[in-house]
C-alpha cells in the first residue's frame, strides 16, 4: 500500500461557493499556487450550484443566479487554480494539513495559508412534528427545485422568514406545484422597512416584486407574524398547524389556523458555517445579527490564527455578492501575506474591492433583519419536542441536564448527547446554545461546541480505500 | 409528499435502480433523495433512539437523515446521484 502523498501549495481554499470561488481566483491571478475543495462535483456552492450532468432547461434559459454560477465555474477552468471536487475535509492539523476523502480515495494538501469558506446552514426551530418525513428546510427545497428540476410536494406550506419565503413559494408555483400558505415571521411592516435597503440593488428588488406578483395571482393566503405550532401525520406530514407571533417570535395566543399539506418548507434564517476556525482554536464573536458565532477577523478575513482567512457567509451571513467580495479580499490578503503581492498593488486591487463591498451594506442588512433570529420561539419549544434530531432529545432532558449543573454548551453535550450524533449538532447547536443561555444569562456564557475532527462524518471505508489485512507486512517470526 | 419533476427541464436517460426489490424508474443526474421523492418513498429510515420515521430534511449534506444503505454501504442519498442498477436497502431500517 503507497502512503498517503501530501501536495504541496500555497494556499488552501475549503468550500466553492462564490466566496472560495473568488478567493482562489484572486489568490491565483497573484501568482499563488492554489487548491480549491468542496463535497460537489462542480463549483458553485449552494446558491450557484450547478445542476447535475443530465440535467438541464430545455429552453436554455437561465436565471441570475445560474448565469453567476456558470461565469464562476468558466473562470475557475480557465485559471490555473488546481480544483479537487467530490472531496470530504475531514481533518485539518498543524499549518496546514489538509486531509480529504472522496470515493477515488484520500488525498493530502498542505499549505501555509487556508481560506475556510464553508458557507451557512439552516437555522430551524424545533416545533412539534419537524422530524415528520416531508418537513424539509426551505434552503432543501431551493436545491431540489434549482438542481434538481422537483417541486417538493403536491401541495406544499412554506414557513419561516426572510427573502427565501417568496423565492421558494413563487418557485413551487412556477414549476406547477401549489402553495397552501405562506407563513412568515415578519410583519408587513417589517417588510416596508426592509424596503429601502432591498431597493439599492434594483435588480434583486425587481425579482422580489415578481415573486410577490406570482404568489398573489396564485392568491396564496399570506400568514403575517405566523409561526407553525405543529405538523402532524402518521408517517409523514398531513397538516400544519400555523398561529399568530409577536415582533419577537412569541405566540400571542391569536387564533390558529391548519392547512392539509404534503409538504412543508420551513426555514429560520441562517447560521454561519464556522466550524475550520472553531476546530482551529481561532477567536469567535458571538453576533445575532450576523447569524451566530463568527470568527474575529480583519476588514480581509485575516483570523486570530496565524494564516487563517474567513470568508462569505461562513464567516458572517450578508449573502452571495458580499461573499464573492469578502473571498477576493481574503484570496487578496493570502497573496498580499505570502509576498506575492507588493503593498501598492495590494491597496489598489483592495481599495476597489471594498468599494464594491460597501455598497452591498443596505440590502444585506434588510435582508439579514428579515432573517434575524427571534429569541422567544426558543423559549416557547414545547419540553417534549424534539431537539436534537439525531440522538432524538427533547427539550424537557436537556432543561434536565442545565437543572444538573451543565452551564455551559459542552457540558450539555456531556450530560444529554445532544450534538453527539452525525450532524455534529449542526441542526440543533443554534437552539441548545440558546436554551442553555436562558439560564447562562447570554450566548457568550452559553459557549460554543468545542471543534473536533473529523469536521465532517467519513465512512472508514473511504478513510481505508482498498486496505486488506493482507497488506499488511508481517515480520518472519524469530527463531527460537 | 411526492416531488413533482418540473416541465422545461432537460433530463438524463432513464435509469432504474432498486429499492428493497422494487424497481423504480429515475432519471440520470438526479440525485437519489429526489428520485426517491418523486417516486413518493418519503420515510427512508428511523431515528435510533425512539424508532421515529424520517426523511430527507436539508437536501445539502447537513443533517445526515438521509444515510441509507446503498449499493451495500452508508451514504447519504442527497448527494448521491442515481445509476442504473443501484440498489437501495430501506427495509429494516424503516
Ligand atoms: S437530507 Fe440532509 S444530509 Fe441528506
Amino acid at each position: 500500500m503507497a502512503l498517503p502523498l501530501v501536495l504541496p501549495f500555497d494556499l488552501v481554499v475549503i468550500g466553492a461557493g462564490p466566496a472560495g470561488g473568488a478567493a482562489a481566483l484572486a489568490a491565483s491571478e497573484a501568482g499563488l499556487r492554489v487548491v480549491l475543495i468542496d463535497e460537489s462535483a462542480a463549483p458553485g456552492g449552494q446558491v450557484y450550484r450547478a445542476m447535475p450532468a443530465g440535467l438541464s432547461h430545455s429552453d436554455g434559459a437561465l436565471g441570475p443566479d445560474e448565469r453567476a454560477g456558470q461565469a464562476l465555474r468558466e473562470a475557475i477552468a480557465a485559471s490555473s487554480v488546481t480544483w479537487k471536487g467530490g472531496a470530504r475535509v475531514w481533518s485539518i492539523s498543524g499549518r496546514y494539513r489538509i486531509d480529504t476523502a472522496s470515493t477515488a480515495g484520500c488525498e493530502s494538501f498542505e499549505a501555509p495559508r487556508l481560506v475556510a469558506a464553508t458557507g451557512a446552514h439552516e437555522r430551524i426551530v424545533p416545533f412539534p412534528g419537524w422530524t415528520l418525513p416531508g418537513v424539509i428546510g426551505l434552503a432543501g427545497a431551493t436545491i431540489l427545485m434549482k438542481s434538481q428540476g422537483m417541486v417538493p410536494g403536491r401541495r406544499t406550506l412554506v414557513a419561516g422568514c426572510g427573502p427565501l419565503l417568496a423565492a421558494v413559494a413563487a418557485k413551487i408555483i412556477a414549476g406547477g406545484g401549489e402553495v397552501a400558505a405562506i407563513v412568515d415571521l415578519s410583519s408587513r411592516a417589517d417588510w416596508l422597512k426592509a424596503l429601502p435597503g432591498l431597493a439599492s440593488r434594483p435588480a434583486l428588488l425587481k425579482q422580489g416584486i415578481n415573486w410577490f406578483l406570482a404568489i398573489g395571482m396564485a392568491r396564496v393566503p399570506v400568514l403575517f407574524r405566523h409561526t407553525i405550532v405543529r405538523a402532524e401525520g402518521e408517517n409523514a406530514v398531513a397538516s400544519v398547524t400555523a398561529s399568530p407571533v409577536d415582533g419577537n417570535g412569541r405566540l400571542s395566543g391569536g387564533p390558529e389556523r391548519t392547512f392539509e399539506v404534503d409538504s412543508l418548507a420551513v426555514g429560520h434564517g441562517l447560521v454561519p458555517g464556522a466550524e475550520i476556525p472553531r476546530l482551529l482554536r481561532s477567536k469567535l464573536a458571538f453576533s445575532a445579527a450576523s447569524g451566530g458565532w463568527i470568527p474575529v477577523r480583519d476588514t480581509f478575513g485575516r483570523c486570530s490564527v496565524e494564516g487563517l482567512y474567513a470568508a462569505g457567509d461562513g464567516a458572517e451571513i450578508a449573502g452571495a455578492l458580499p461573499a464573492a467580495i469578502t473571498g477576493r479580499l481574503a484570496g487578496l490578503a493570502a497573496a498580499r501575506d505570502s509576498g506575492a503581492l507588493d503593498s501598492a498593488r495590494f491597496e489598489i486591487l483592495s481599495e476597489v474591492t471594498l468599494a464594491a463591498f460597501r455598497k452591498t451594506l443596505a440590502f444585506s442588512g434588510a435582508a439579514r433583519d428579515l432573517m434575524r433570529p427571534r429569541p422567544a420561539m426558543i423559549e416557547d419549544i414545547a419540553p417534549d419536542t424534539v431537539v436534537c434530531r439525531c440522538e432524538d432529545i427533547r427539550r424537557s432532558e436537556i432543561e434536565a441536564a442545565i437543572a444538573a449543573g451543565a452551564s455551559e454548551v459542552n457540558q450539555l453535550k456531556h450530560f444529554s448527547r445532544c450534538g453527539m450524533g452525525p450532524c455534529q449538532g449542526r441542526m440543533c447547536g443554534d437552539t441548545v446554545a440558546g436554551l442553555v443561555a436562558l439560564h447562562a444569562g447570554s450566548r457568550e456564557a452559553a459557549g460554543y461546541w468545542t471543534g473536533r475532527p473529523p469536521l465532517r462524518p467519513v465512512p472508514l471505508s473511504m478513510l481505508l480505500g482498498e486496505f486488506d489485512y493482507s497488506d499488511i507486512p508481517v515480520p518472519e517470526p524469530a527463531p527460537l | 409528499m411526492t416531488a413533482q419533476r418540473m416541465a422545461g427541464i432537460g433530463r438524463g436517460a432513464p435509469v432504474s435502480i432498486v429499492v428493497d426489490g422494487s424497481p423504480v424508474e429515475a432519471f440520470g443526474g438526479e440525485s437519489l433523495a429526489a428520485a426517491l421523492l418523486a417516486a413518493n418513498i418519503v420515510q427512508l429510515r428511523k431515528s435510533p433512539r425512539e424508532g421515529g420515521v424520517r426523511g430527507a430534511f436539508c437536501f445539502m449534506g447537513v443533517c445526515q437523515e438521509c444515510a441509507i444503505i446503498v449499493d451495500g454501504t452508508v451514504q447519504q442519498a442527497c448527494l448521491v446521484p442515481v445509476h442504473d442498477g443501484m440498489t437501495v436497502t430501506l427495509r429494516g431500517s424503516v
